[in-house]
């Protein structure tokens, strides 16, 4: 729980693998939740969508196209699952994040967090779409009535104390 | 010694290839890779305060020394989610 301490820890490198993913694949929440199984101490699933929108800055958005830098995307999204089993060791997550080309109203990101608690599913699962903004090398370029342009948000620093802690902040807010 | 050179996104448009191999004297560092490039792209210098670096897809600083064979990466800011 947010300002609580360590509960009974349990490894998240046993079933990490399978439940961090990028690929050009529909995103299906029942398929990225399955491997997190359905623990009977489980009392809260939070799922977040991220979703392409029709419209950003005054722009009517036509579709988006993802590219990452797969590898050190994947290692990015190892690094955020172990920040949260270190922070709510009770928390089971699940990330999945698409690429290639996306049409509006598709998800291009699904998070799956479990806990006993929803405190913790809900702070799990913030902290890591926050976290993926901060450091997943990952690109989104927009294609608009006019034109096109890559979005460029964060400059990505996974050392960097004031971004991860903005993310607890949030993810506690 | 020679060094494949990984570029994304915008990078990407600039140097129009997502990767290039070149050449770098020993004891090069990894900003020492990105001057080069900046030099032979002059719209790369607008990156110089906003870019990652990665070498070997592990996140790293530019002053890192890289070693015959590295994959330097250079990432502009993110934006997945």
């Amino acid at each position: 729980m947010c300002g609580g301490g360590a509960c009974s820890a349990r490894g998240y490198t046993d079933y990490v693998v399978s439940l961090l993913m990028i690929g050009p694949d529909k995103l299906d929440v029942e398929r990225i939740s399955a491997p997190l199984g359905d623990d009977a101490a489980d009392g809260a699933v939070v799922t977040f969508l991220g979703l392409v929108r029709n419209h950003n800055a005054g722009r009517r958005v036509l579709y988006l196209e993802y590219e990452a830098y797969e590898p050190l995307a994947l290692k990015s999204f190892e690094r955020i699952a172990a920040e949260i089993h270190g922070r709510w060791p009770n928390a089971r997550l699940a990330l999945h994040h698409r690429i290639g080309r996306l049409e509006v109203g598709e998800a291009s990101i699904a998070i799956v967090a479990r806990s006993a608690h929803r405190a913790d599913a809900y702070a799990a699962c913030r902290y890591a779409i926050e976290r993926v903004k901060q450091i997943a090398p990952i690109w989104k370029r927009e294609f608009f009535d006019g034109g096109d342009m890559w979005i460029e948000g964060a400059t990505a620093d996974p050392d960097d104390e004031l971004a991860r802690a903005h993310a607890e902040r949030a993810a506690c807010a | 010694m020679r060094v494949t050179v990984r570029v994304f996104a915008r990078l990407r448009d600039i140097v129009g290839a997502p990767e290039v191999v070149r050449d770098a004297a020993p004891g090069s560092t990894i900003g020492g890779v990105w001057r080069d490039l900046a030099a032979e792209f002059p719209e790369l210098t607008n990156y110089e305060r906003s870019i990652s670096a990665a070498i070997n897809a592990e996140y790293a600083r530019m002053d890192r020394v890289i070693d015959d064979g590295d994959e330097v990466a250079f990432l502009p800011p993110v934006s997945g989610g």
